[in-house]
């Protein structure tokens, strides 16, 4: 089954997993599954409105799947999925 | 806290002068151990602010997806994040704020002044989610 790899900030949310096994064959349905599974971890990944929170990247083994189908690209049983929060910042006041 | 090596503390510092008067990034890989986080290596990032690197950071979610992979690998988990305030104090930024999502993670921060590595600050991101999350001044044990 595809493995998603938990960010560790998530895991607490996870069971304390660093990655989760879902059944799946797009990325929609593992992170569907994933949030099934943990219902904690929806409002960390989701706006109310279910759209992926625009600082959540999701990538398919090294491709960030915004450039390939998004939640619709198919997944491998050998993929892995990584959930990756956005690391930025810097000393210029917003 | 955050413990750290002497020598991952130097590589952190030391990246900040050498992309003076840009500021540098990278990770902190290691173990979370309760409410510290324990660094046993670090990761130099590019930064891909190439619009505005003297005031401005970000790491290639592709890189950290890399790091993250090798670091499992090695038994290690990313524990935290590194960056340089050019010319800048070493105090977190609405912007570093704003831009902070790890909670439960280390944010560092190194002012560089007129290339010179100064202070180094470590602040943890605490709090449950993007409403409360706030930063949290945390001591440094450099071993």
């Amino acid at each position: 089954m595809p493995k998603i790899q938990i960010p560790t900030p998530l895991r607490q949310y996870a069971g304390k997993e660093p990655a989760v096994e879902v059944k799946a064959a797009t990325v929609g349905e593992a992170l569907y599954g994933l949030v099934a599974r943990h219902p904690e971890l929806r409002r960390h990944l989701y706006t109310d409105d279910g759209k992926l929170r625009a600082f959540v990247n999701v990538y398919l083994n090294d491709e960030d799947v915004r450039y390939l189908q998004k939640e619709a690209t198919a997944v491998k049983e050998t993929d892995s999925i990584s959930i990756v929060p956005s690391i930025a910042g810097g000393s210029a006041q917003r | 806290m955050l413990k750290i090596g002497k020598p991952a503390y130097e590589q952190v510092r030391r990246h900040g002068e050498e992309t003076y008067p840009h500021e540098c990034c990278g990770v902190l890989l290691g173990q979370m151990d309760g409410d510290s986080r324990a660094v046993t290596s670090i990761a130099r990032c590019g930064n891909t602010r190439s619009d505005s690197p003297q005031n401005r950071y970000n790491i290639d979610p592709r890189e950290l997806v890399r790091i993250q992979r090798e670091g499992r690998v090695r038994g290690e988990d990313i524990v935290g994040f590194y960056h340089s305030h050019p010319d800048h104090p070493a105090r977190w930024s609405q912007t570093d704020l704003a831009e902070a999502h790890w909670i439960g993670c280390s944010y560092v921060i190194t002012s560089v002044e007129k290339g010179k590595a100064v202070l180094t600050n470590s602040f943890e991101l605490a709090g449950t989610d993007e409403n409360d999350k706030k930063f949290v001044d945390e001591k440094i044990d450099v071993t």
